[in-house]
């Protein structure tokens, strides 16, 4: 609706000085504050009729969503949960939790977008402006509340009777420690825990697809194995999870020549390399093994670690090499481990060193 | 003769004549087939060679050396065996365009015939794993649950959990696994193609490997159910993220937009 639709008479008298017309320029303080623009007056503050439709337009706005809460509870009652639907462009979906979603932020969007509305269009746009004053209080009420104050210590004759005084004290400054001694749940601290893993001296390395003790010459050039120690079996063992978190292993094998590092050299066996499953970072499973380049990438955060060079970190948030662990071969020709690993397996923690 | 002659228009005389005939060729047959086939075979085997060393000279030599000893450009190809050439000239992924972080795979240029003789070719410069038959690599009879505890340990880093691919370093990316032959499948673990490590039937027997194949059947089958529609490429919290990142926070944009804009005025000033 343009101006040119509203007769001039309907309009209100302006409220005057209250919200001010543009002050004219002052040529002496080009700085000075020019004070709130005029008030313009909405459509639906003269014309009745606009004002009538926009509330309309809000009831059926809640009306909407009144109806959308009882689509969601009908959905929830009569739509069969396995029931799949196909909807562009989202592909097949499941009808409920279609339906769920739908009805749930037509309801709340509804309810927003009518109170939004009813703010614009009807409620009182004048501008309004609050002076802001110093929140001191006067120096009468500072007077009488320290007056008061010296009044309630001297009835409650806190000052003249300490036994009370005293056990108020105590009571309160022990009652703290309850919760305090709550925490001690958080604990047992993990004390040796965290350093060792069940890899031992002539541990075997199984095999975690076939669950067969891994032989050197199942090993060949650019295959990514990867092994448990013998002896850790996920049926009905409680620890399995523990257990295998800290003990995971990665085994691959390189070219000697290859092999950058001494020590990675001298706890290989014929260029069988074994290493920790757990990044260095905070933990994640690794072994995204590029077999050209010998570099293990990190899915998390993208550590990278190169197993030709003791794998270094090469890229990334990690903060150490991965553990190696020691091989060899036992009599019967199984790999098997020479030892633990000789540092923390997993992310770093405070008494690390 | 004359007896003979005369019962030639008996009612089965016809049926006479046919079985002996039959009786003669099969004889024959027997007789002789035997000897000639393995010859044929031979000949076919050494044909089959030479007419894929010709396509080697044309296609591959200029990167790989006319021997298949490897160049500065290319690999060698002693030893990779019939089922690597299968795998990287059945998915088009060599000849390579241009040299680069990975080579993609794309369209397929040779026929399987030419690929045959190629990896023929190639298997007889030395040992490797031969292409899979159908047997050992179709999904049918695989354990599809026990398949997906072998994605989920030796797939699953990099190809995602349904197989959707994933980025690696340097420009290198594991590819989307949707609609690759499961003879194709079956060659990568077996071969470990480009940066891929390989999983060689000593670590990875030949029935994981099916029930890999399985559980990627079942997972990306039209059949399969997913209940939460719109995967956004299924590969996981990145496009996810962005998508929320965009959209979502796009349309607050706008509804915040629409909340502060000033309200339709009766009269401009």
């Amino acid at each position: 609706m343009s101006s040119q639709d509203i007769p001039e008479e309907k309009l209100p008298a302006e409220p005057g000085a209250a919200h001010g017309a543009v002050k004219v320029a002052d040529e002496d303080n080009p700085f000075a504050d020019p004070g709130l623009p005029p008030h313009e007056h909405r459509i639906q503050d003269i014309d009745e009729r606009a004002a009538k439709r926009s509330e309309r337009t809000v009831a059926l706005l809640f009306t909407v969503s009144m109806l959308a809460t009882l689509g969601f509870i009908a959905s929830y009652v009569w739509i069969p949960n396995d029931k799949s639907i196909y909807i562009w462009p989202l592909g097949h979906i499941s009808a409920m939790n279609f339906a769920l979603g739908l009805t749930l932020g037509v309801a709340l969007f509804c309810i927003g977008a009518g109170a939004v509305h009813w703010a614009r269009t009807l409620m009182s746009d004048a501008e309004l402006a609050d002076e802001r004053h110093p929140i001191e209080a006067s120096p009468e009420v500072r007077a009488k509340v320290h007056a008061d104050f010296k009044q309630g210590a001297k009835e409650s004759a806190i000052g003249r009777r300490p036994l009370i005084r005293n056990t108020l004290l105590g009571a309160l400054t022990l009652v703290p420690f309850s919760g305090l001694f709550l925490l001690r749940d958080l604990g047992p601290l993990p004390h040796e825990k965290l350093r060792h893993t069940m890899w031992a001296k002539g541990k075997r390395l199984v095999n975690m697809n076939t669950n067969q003790p891994l032989r050197p010459e199942d090993i060949s050039t650019g295959s990514l194995t990867f092994a448990k120690p013998d002896g850790l079996e996920e049926e009905g063992n409680e620890e399995y999870q523990t257990e295998i978190a800290k003990a995971a292993l990665m085994i691959v094998r390189l070219q000697p020549d290859n092999i950058k590092d001494k020590r990675e050299l001298e706890w290989s066996h014929q260029g069988i390399v074994a290493y920790s499953k757990i990044c260095t970072h905070v933990g994640c499973p690794i072994s995204l093994y590029e077999q050209q380049t010998h570099h293990v990438l990190c899915p998390c955060h993208q550590s990278t670690f190169d197993l030709s060079d003791g794998a270094r970190v090469i890229f990334g948030p990690a903060g150490h090499a991965l553990p190696q662990l020691r091989i060899g071969v036992d009599s019967e020709g199984y790999l098997q481990a020479l030892g633990d690993f000789e540092e923390p397996v997993g992310p770093a923690f405070w008494e690390r060193g | 003769m004359k007896k003979l002659s005369a019962r030639r228009r008996h009612p089965l005389a016809a049926v006479v004549v046919l079985l002996l005939a039959l009786a003669a060729t099969g004889g024959l047959y027997t007789a002789f087939a035997p000897a000639s086939k393995a010859k044929a075979d031979e000949s076919a085997q050494s044909l089959t060679i030479e007419e894929g060393k010709k396509l080697y000279e044309v296609g591959c030599a200029s990167c790989h050396g006319a021997g298949g000893q490897g160049t500065t450009d290319g690999p060698s190809l002693v030893g990779v065996g019939a089922a690597a050439v299968d795998f990287q000239v059945g998915t088009g992924r060599m000849p390579a365009q241009q040299p680069g972080a990975q080579v993609p795979r794309k369209k397929v240029i040779y026929t399987q015939a030419e690929i045959d003789q190629l990896a023929a070719y190639i298997a007889s410069l030395g040992a490797g794993p031969s292409v899979p038959t159908k047997a050992q690599y179709s999904p049918e009879g695989a354990d599809i649950a026990k398949g997906g505890e072998l994605w989920r340990t030796n797939c699953a880093q990099c190809h995602n959990f349904t197989g959707k691919g994933g980025a690696l370093t340097h420009g290198k990316f594991a590819p989307n696994l949707e609609g690759v032959q499961p003879k194709h499948i079956y060659e990568a673990m077996q071969t470990g193609p480009q940066n891929m490590p390989s999983f060689p039937d000593t670590v990875m027997p030949e029935k994981a490997k099916k029930d890999i194949i399985g559980y990627l059947n079942a997972v990306n089958s039209d059949q399969t159910k997913n209940p939460g529609g719109l995967e956004l490429g299924g590969l996981g919290p990145v496009s996810e993220g962005l998508f929320a990142w965009i959209f979502g926070l796009g349309a607050l944009v706008v509804v915040a937009v629409w909340v502060a804009a000033r309200t339709a005025k009766a009269k401009k000033s």
